[in-house]
């Protein structure tokens, strides 16, 4: 029998017996700046090709959204913070190195270009809106005509920011279950799958919905495909990774993995969106709901089993 | 220079002084520790072999750590030494998720702590307090860029491993074996 | 006061204390946000440090106390001039720091309003506690004599309270160390080479070539400099043979592990005296010279073949051949180490008797790498008038039993005190110092019922420990670090001395024994004895008749003599004394004899478990010290509770799970209060189960401690009296699980 224990009571708050050290904040950052960043890209990405008239909800209605989404995740990360009193340390400098500095930094550009984005379409939207004050309107006439510079930035950071919340975790090589450059592809797949959901719940056409439904399928079957290269990445890899797949094939993440992110979050809907290609009415929300859901779980799982695996001990 | 620390398993009894000095030099709040000692078995009795590994830190020369951080706080310092600088850290935990060897930790009052090699020590010509402490004489630390110092002696004579070394870290940190 | 609380007031001393230090160290300045964060380092330099010696265990090992700026205490270091420690305290010894810190401490006099056993008491000034036991001692001094007082003590603050002892009339003085722990080796030793081992045992394992250690598992017990020479003794490549039914820390670091069935040591020995006298392996100079009958030996140990052995303790023949020549070619420089706590199985002078025979035969004592010759220095005593006769001395009141008992007997008092044990004779009265005696000694209950009988408790501690719940009057002892004591002086390759001294003020309402004892003498009208005014000059009457000075000792802590007694080991200049009646290592003791005895060591088989138990073999872990040190917040950091080990065998059969909580009965149906985690380890025989001596706490005002682990002592019940000298042996106790909650009720 083989027996390997710490003898002399290390007991680490966040860190023994298992890793803890995030908690519900970290995942929920990740899965609404992925939520934003998917909502950004599509906005974006429509604008720079001129379906400003076709997608109305991809890019003037869901990008209202984003400001709070953002602003929601980052007061999470904020709360994820102990030594908050020094948080503005995070902006005396760039680490490249770092995903959490690039990731600060691209929340820094992307969160107020959403709040621009946003404002330059609020009063299209509400004819009634009034600036308080005459310089906001000057500022918007502004970034109105700059918008395609704008959409530019957006498109970048959004890309940057989808990627960048799989990529926190996989740069870790400290925890082989997110050590994988499969986590950065997959995240960014599941925050434009979701992206799109929100999209589809706040589009008024047939045509919109029908197109990010589209979208959606083709999102879940990368996502799919992205799952079983992950795990078979991790069976043909070493010990420690295949011990990390372990936790989700028959492990202790077994069920809530394979239930709650692939069965509900993604088989469900992209039957129901199959279904829906071929005529039948299925209520949009139902579906819209289920992939966000997926999205939340998949974070969740992901950033509470990775530290759970480990090499030593 | 490069300063390491070697381990001799085969002297080292697991007695924790190592943890217990570090705790009373450092001010290291009760509950909490920056080294640890552990021991593995292995095999059927009466067929044993034991290792006791008195652990820490390892100041990799490829930190993790260092590399995560986002603002720096993590750091190399006098002799390849791994450090935070409590005042610039933010307590996001990246370093501590991204540590293979999970040597660090949230001190109460919010930034990351660690082992720092004893530096303030080291720079006063004290060995670390784990080191000068050690009732079996089986913790070395020095210079593995002095091919005369005692720690590069032992590391010549002896046979070492090093943990997790595929975690590409380049851990500073020799078990003797 | 709970732990968390204890980190906070901990931490803000700490951030303190940093505050305090700016400027020392590494000779940067900290920068306004390093000032914030408190994230500064404080040096070595610069501050103030005051000698002292430890008190967390016996081995007393000088250091230095050092304290920042706030004069609050920082740390202990070792006193690098000290042979002791050489430098290096040991983990309990760098944590006694917590004994300081500990918010559970005794704060303040106590007198008893409730029942006895339970925690109801009412504060008192000192004047008003020291009056009452004053009034009451000297009451049964009147009524039954006050040889019916007994003290029971342990450390350095007992030997101001013996002198009080000695003034009063009594001298049924007693440490559970003697009878409860390394008493049959004294003996043993003593009547074989004609002095016993004392402490630290006159080892020479710096130079040995090879270390054999039987059921003794130096490096978990830190016997600081021995384990210091023995990690020396593996760098140099030493042989060290391990007996011991666990794979102890000591036993993967041996060249041999003799794992053998627990109870049969003897029969182990037996064989290799078979095997070294019939190859003439021994050191025939040697033996020729000094020892009388080697030939009555040879002839005994004749039927003791390894074979024979091998069926006793099931040891490969050839394993013990091997490990027999393995000594005989490191001989003279190998020690069979005598070991310290050898009260096992109640013949245990007769199995250190075996062993000091062996060291004979090989030639190991009084030789290099075997045993050196320590010297002691004098210390001249302060004067006092002559103590006055005590009217039943402790032998007399044993009655004839246990004849070779050099010093009374802790378990003697607790039988004694219990009515119809001794004719003619009840202890009535007793002060216990600096000594858990619900843990220190076997069968709890027994000690309890003694306990119930007495007229007087009185406990001296620092802590709120078990028997504190029983005493009449509860003394608040300041700790070391806040006290002088008498000069530490044990024999050593040197004589040495060393100084302790109050690091700081008392904490609470704590007082050091010294001024105990002298209060209560005043008191007693036995103020005489206690001549001295202070204890500063008490001391530094001493040190000025020894070459040194209260002043000089302050500054240097330890003091190293030349030796006046010639060589460290036998040689032309320096020839052997023997104190025995031969005058020569007695091999065959005619005073056992005499006495009735077996002149020679006889294995005798011993009980064996019952189907569905397994034997109790505990030991010691190296960061705690007994059961005194379990609720320290440093060192209950580091193992806040003991486990139960049990080989995967045995877990299998009973379907235990690594971590699972279990309960231990014993064969005479007593249980543990609490559960223990169980272990499942190779480290242990099948035939066995081990635990770490001194948890299990049932007194709820130690919370770090209270209801972690179990306490071995409840299931020691069965006690295996030597009757050479009265050592309790307590190794024949054979263990059950019990995975239900029995629903004991705990008694604080």
């Amino acid at each position: 029998m083989r027996e390997e224990l710490i003898i002399s009571g290390r007991m680490n708050p966040m860190v023994d017996p298992t890793l803890n050290i995030w908690h519900w904040q970290i995942p929920l950052y990740l899965f609404l700046g992925g939520v934003a960043a998917g909502i950004l890209f599509f906005a974006s990405l429509y604008y720079i090709m001129g379906r400003e008239k076709k997608y109305p909800a991809a890019i003037k209605w869901a990008p209202m959204l984003t400001p709070f989404l953002l602003i929601l995740g980052l007061g999470a990360l904020f709360l994820d913070l102990n030594h908050k009193a020094f948080f503005w340390q995070l902006y005396l400098t760039i680490r490249l190195e770092s995903p959490m500095s690039w990731g600060a930094w691209t929340l820094l550009i992307i969160t107020p270009v959403s709040i621009i984005w946003s404002a330059t379409w609020l009063k299209e939207l509400k004819p009634e809106w009034h600036w308080k004050y005459p310089i906001l309107d000057q500022w918007e006439a502004y970034f109105k005509k700059h918008r395609f510079v704008i959409a530019w930035i957006m498109l970048l950071s959004a890309v940057v920011l989808g990627v960048y919340t799989g990529i926190l975790l996989s740069a870790f090589n400290a925890r082989p279950l997110w050590n994988t450059s499969i986590l950065g592809p997959l995240f960014f797949a599941s925050s434009l799958s979701t992206g799109a959901a929100v999209i589809m719940l706040m589009a008024k056409s047939h045509l919109e919905r029908n197109i990010f439904s589209r979208i959606d399928l083709m999102m879940i079957g990368i996502e799919l495909f992205l799952i079983v290269h992950m795990f078979m990445g991790f069976q043909a890899s070493t010990q420690v990774q295949i011990d990390a797949a372990n936790m989700f094939l028959g492990g202790q993440y077994t069920e809530v993995f394979w239930i709650f992110v692939v069965f509900i979050g993604l088989v469900i809907p992209a039957f129901l969106e199959v279904l829906e290609l071929l005529g039948f009415k299925i209520p949009i929300v139902i579906t819209s709901t289920l992939v966000l859901t997926g999205g939340l779980f998949l974070r969740f799982i992901i950033v509470y089993a990775g530290q759970a695996s480990r090499y030593l001990y | 220079m490069r300063f390491a620390m070697a381990i001799d398993t085969k002297k080292c009894v697991g007695c924790s002084d190592c943890v217990v000095a570090c705790q009373t030099e450092n001010n290291v709040p009760i509950g909490y520790c920056r080294d640890w000692v552990v021991e593995v078995n292995d095999g059927t009795y009466p067929q044993l072999e034991m290792e006791i590994r008195s652990e820490r830190c390892n100041h990799c020369t490829n930190s993790p750590c260092v590399r995560c951080c986002p603002t720096g706080a993590s750091h190399y310092d006098y002799g390849g030494t791994v450090l935070v600088t409590a005042h610039k850290c933010i307590g996001c935990g990246a370093c501590i998720a991204s540590c293979p060897y999970d040597a660090r930790y949230t001190h109460p009052k919010g930034y990351v702590d660690k082992c720092t090699f004893c530096v303030h020590r080291v720079k006063d010509g004290l060995p670390p307090a784990c080191v000068a402490v050690c009732p079996t004489k089986c913790l070395y630390f020095g210079d593995t860029d002095d091919p005369r110092s005692e720690l590069s002696q032992v590391l010549k004579k002896r046979k070492f491993k090093r943990l997790i070394p595929e975690a590409g870290t380049n851990p500073n940190l020799y078990f003797l074996i | 006061m709970n732990r968390r609380n204890f980190i906070r007031i901990s931490t803000l001393g700490a951030g303190g204390a940093m505050f305090g230090s700016i400027g020392f160290g590494n000779g940067k300045e900290p920068s306004l946000l390093d000032r914030l964060t408190g994230n500064v380092h404080p040096g070595e330099s610069g501050y103030l440090r005051t000698p002292t010696y430890c008190e967390i265990c016996f081995w007393k090992c000088a250091g230095w106390v050092y304290k920042n700026e706030q004069g609050e205490i920082w740390k202990i270091i070792g006193n690098e001039n000290d042979p002791h420690c050489n430098g290096r305290l040991c983990p309990r010894g760098t944590g006694g720091v917590g004994m300081y810190y500990d918010q559970d401490r005794l704060k303040t006099p106590l007198i008893r309003t409730g029942a006895k056993g339970k925690q109801e008491f009412r504060r008192a000034s000192w004047d008003e506690a020291l009056d009452f036991v004053a009034k009451k001692l000297d009451f049964i001094g009147k009524k039954y004599g006050p040889e019916t007082v007994a003290l029971i003590t342990h450390g350095s603050g007992g030997k101001l309270l013996t002198t009080l002892m000695k003034a009063y009339g009594s001298d049924s003085i007693a440490g559970p160390s003697y009878a409860q722990c390394k008493g049959p080796r004294e003996v043993a030793f003593g009547l074989t080479f004609g002095t016993g081992l004392e402490s630290p045992e006159p080892t020479d394992i710096r130079d040995t070539r090879c270390l054999v250690l039987i059921g003794s598992h130096l490096g978990e017990n830190m016997h600081n400099s021995q384990v210091q020479e023995m990690a020396d003794a593996i760098d140099r490549g030493a042989a060290i043979i391990t007996v011991d039914p666990r794979f102890s820390t000591v036993a993967s670091k041996s060249k041999f592990w003799l794992p053998i069935k627990p109870s049969t040591d003897i029969a182990l020995l037996l064989a290799w005296m078979n095997v070294i006298i019939n190859n003439g392996w021994y050191d025939k100079d040697y033996v020729e010279k000094y020892t009388t009958g080697f030939d009555k030996l040879k002839e005994y140990v004749q039927p003791f073949t390894p074979e024979w052995a091998y069926g006793i303790t099931t040891l490969d023949p050839n394993m013990i051949r091997d490990t027999a020549k393995e000594m005989a070619n490191a001989s003279p420089a190998v020690i069979i180490h005598p070991g310290r706590h050898v009260t096992w199985y109640g013949d245990d002078t007769q199995r250190s008797r075996a062993i000091a025979i062996l060291n004979a035969l090989l030639g190991s004592w009084g030789r290099r790498g075997g045993f050196y010759l320590p010297e002691l220095k004098e210390i001249p005593e302060y004067p006092h008038p002559p103590f006055p006769p005590v009217n039943k001395s402790w032998r007399d009141i044993l009655g004839g039993q246990y004849p070779f008992a050099e010093l009374p007997l802790a378990n003697a008092i607790v039988d004694g005190s219990i009515p119809g044990n001794l004719k003619d004779f009840q202890y009535r009265g007793w002060i216990v110092n600096g000594s858990n005696l619900n843990m220190t000694m076997p069968d709890t209950r027994k000690t309890l019922e003694a306990i119930q009988q007495l007229e007087l408790l009185v406990v001296i501690d620092t802590m709120p420990m078990e028997i504190t719940g029983w005493a009449d009057v509860i003394l608040p002892e300041c700790t070391y670090l806040e006290r002088y004591d008498v000069l530490r002086n044990d024999h050593n390759r040197e004589p040495v001395i060393a100084l302790r001294m109050p690091a700081t003020e008392p904490k609470y309402d704590t007082k050091p024994d010294w001024w105990i004892a002298k209060e209560l003498a005043t008191k007693m009208g036995l103020g005489k004895y206690f001549a001295w005014k202070t204890f500063e000059e008490f001391l530094d009457y001493k040190l000025k008749r020894m070459d040194s000075s209260l002043e000089e000792m302050k500054k240097i802590g330890v003091k190293k003599y030349e030796r006046s007694s010639g060589d460290l080991y036998f040689s032309a200049e320096n020839p052997p004394v023997f104190d025995t009646p031969s005058e020569k290592i007695e091999l065959y003791s005619g005073q056992l004899e005499q006495a009735g005895f077996d002149p020679m060591p006889r294995y005798t088989p011993h009980e064996e478990p019952p189907e569905g138990f397994y034997r109790l073999i505990y030991g010691r872990t190296q960061s705690h010290t007994f059961s005194r040190t379990s609720n320290n917040p440093n060192l209950s950091a580091i193992m806040s509770e003991n486990k139960v080990w049990v080989n995967p065998k045995v877990a299998a059969n009973w379907q235990l799970k690594e971590g699972q909580e279990v309960w231990l009965k014993n064969q005479d149906g007593s249980t543990t209060d609490f559960p223990a985690k169980v272990r499942i380890t190779e480290r242990i025989r099948w035939d066995s189960v081990y635990i770490v001596h001194g948890f299990g706490h049932t007194g709820s005002l130690l919370t770090r401690a209270f209801g972690r682990g179990v306490s071995d002592s409840a299931l020691i019940t069965k006690v295996l009296l030597d009757p050479v000298m009265g050592g309790t042996g307590m190794r024949g106790n054979f263990v059950t699980f019990i995975t239900e909650n029995p629903g004991k009720e705990v008694k604080a």
